[in-house]
């Protein structure tokens, strides 16, 4: 599903590579965790799975596909096969939850009859049934991370990127998400989370990737974050 | 779905932005205005040219003791002269009768006037207008001449007239127009800035590159098309109260400015300005925002 081949990332005026020759390989329906300190290029993965950026050197395959040879213009088409969870929850502050959802699938040219039927659906599976028409101020946080994944999701993507989706969370709430991005995991959906929750890790007993400053120093199935 | 989705974008846009909206199209408006100026000018000038250069004549006036010798010597030079397209020979009485015709309001000076008194000349008419230099310096030598005289010089001081208007022209609206083009560039940044979280979920969602960009440049176009309006109007507006109003004794002594030439200006300069607006918006989402 995702594999990196000996990948390695230097950004600009770096002193050293943010990623330094990398290898890793996830297959379908795994759920993963990355995991390490910060600035250890945990981000940089992230960025270099959704072409935001460009490796310095090695192969990125997503879906059997190499990444960094993707002509540009094929870049949208591309992400509409990943689905993405941030710290921050990414939402439009203008819009409802229900709009927000509807929005994702609105530009990339779904029909308003399509997001009618599929926006509801897709909000009462994260647990926000009833809660459509809020804006993001009148949600909790936990209910903003829900939209947030709902948004991620609505499009059925294969792979689902999580980059610290509980990090503005507190230990109950996060729970919850987890839980959420299990049952999500649970639908056949590779889920990559970079984390530095240890006690998520800890609970969640998945396969754990761990980085320090650019090199991989641990890669165990059913891990903790040690 | 989505050209409605886009067109209600713009529409957003704009309004959200409206002062700015205002002064792109105004800038816009005058760089349109002077460019059309400056078209008109350059045709009117080439027209005009045309015009007087079928016509325009190089008179050798002959002094009253000319003998038939000088006036023989000059007729031979004249007819193998490969500078020369075709020339006249004007005798004193047939210079009287133009003269007659010429000022027939005026009998009072015609009566003044006795056939002697105009000086014999050859008519000559060049080949190419712009080479009376080399004709003048060739038959002012001969023997016989009291005078040559070159119509051309007398255009060419309507001519360069005409051009100094027409560059003047060119030059506001380059320089207007650099200023219409910051605008738009700035207006853009402004819009995109002010929906850099929905470009933000756009791009993370995978909208088409086209889809997250056609709402900015299509801003600019629209300014782009309303400032042409806008410009034509000023064009219409000047084609009745100046070139037909205040100032028709001196373009009637010129050629018409047509109004054909004045609504063929429609199209060109909204063409002009959306093309322009266009490149314009592209650009700087390209290479200033990262869109």
């Amino acid at each position: 599903m995702i594999s990196l081949e000996r990948v390695t990332k230097t950004y600009p005026k770096a002193s050293r590579p943010s990623l330094d020759d990398v290898s890793v390989s996830i297959e379908k329906g795994e759920f993963v965790f990355f995991i390490g300190p910060s600035g250890s290029g945990k981000s940089t993965f992230i960025k270099l799975l959704l072409r935001e950026i460009q490796p310095t050197r090695g192969g990125i395959f997503v879906n059997g596909r190499e990444v960094g040879a993707m002509r540009s213009w094929k870049i949208p088409n591309f992400r509409r096969s990943i689905g993405c969870v941030f710290q921050d929850f990414r939402l439009l502050p203008n819009r409802t939850a229900y709009e927000n959802v509807a929005f994702a699938l609105e530009v990339i040219g779904k029909s308003k009859a399509v997001a009618r039927r599929v926006v509801p659906e897709v909000l009462e599976l994260v647990g926000l049934g009833g809660k459509e028409h809020r804006y993001p101020h009148e949600l909790s946080g936990g209910e903003q991370q829900r939209v947030a994944v709902a948004r991620a999701f609505v499009n059925r993507p294969l792979i689902l990127l999580a980059d610290e989706p509980t990090g503005n969370l507190d230990p109950d709430t996060s729970i919850e998400i987890m839980r959420l991005l299990d049952r999500i995991n649970r639908t056949g959906t590779t889920v990559v989370m970079v984390t530095h929750d240890s006690n998520i890790v800890n609970q969640m007993r998945r396969r754990v990737v761990e980085i320090d400053t650019g090199r991989i120093v641990r890669d165990q199935p059913r891990g903790v974050y040690g | 779905m989505r050209a409605k989705y886009v067109l209600n974008e713009v529409a957003l846009g704009l309004w959200r932005n409206v002062t700015m909206t205002i002064a792109m199209i105004i800038t816009m408006a005058v760089s349109l205005t002077m460019l059309g100026a400056s078209v008109l000018l350059f045709w009117q000038v080439n027209n005009m040219r045309e015009f007087f250069y079928d016509k325009i004549e190089v008179s050798i006036f002959l002094k009253s003791d000319v003998t038939e010798a000088q006036r023989t010597a000059l007729d031979t030079a004249l007819k193998e002269d490969p500078l020369v397209q075709e020339y006249d020979h004007e005798s004193k009485e047939e210079a009287y009768e133009k003269f007659q015709t010429m000022f027939r309001d005026a009998p009072d000076l015609v009566n003044s006037v006795k056939p002697e008194s105009l000086p014999e000349a050859f008519r000559v008419k060049l080949k190419n207008p712009e080479q009376y230099k080399d004709a003048y310096d060739k038959y002012i030598a001969y023997a016989g001449i009291s005078e040559i005289v070159d119509q051309q010089r007398l255009l060419g001081k309507i001519f360069g007239i005409l051009g100094a208007l027409q560059k003047m022209a060119l030059v506001i609206a380059i320089v207007q127009g650099a200023a219409a083009l910051l605008l738009v560039a700035n207006t853009i940044q402004v819009a995109a800035y002010s929906k850099r979280r929905e470009v933000a979920v756009m791009k993370l969602v995978g909208a088409g590159n086209w889809f997250i960009q056609a709402p900015f440049v299509l801003e600019a176009v629209f300014a782009g098309l309303i400032g042409s309006i806008f410009s034509y109007a000023a064009l219409v507006l000047a084609k009745i109260f100046l070139i037909d109003g205040s100032l028709k004794p001196l373009t009637e002594l010129l050629t018409p400015v047509p109004w054909r030439n004045i609504h063929i200006m429609l199209p060109l300069l909204a063409l002009a300005g959306g093309a322009v607006n266009a490149v314009t918006g592209w650009v700087t989402l390209r290479f200033y925002i990262r869109v």
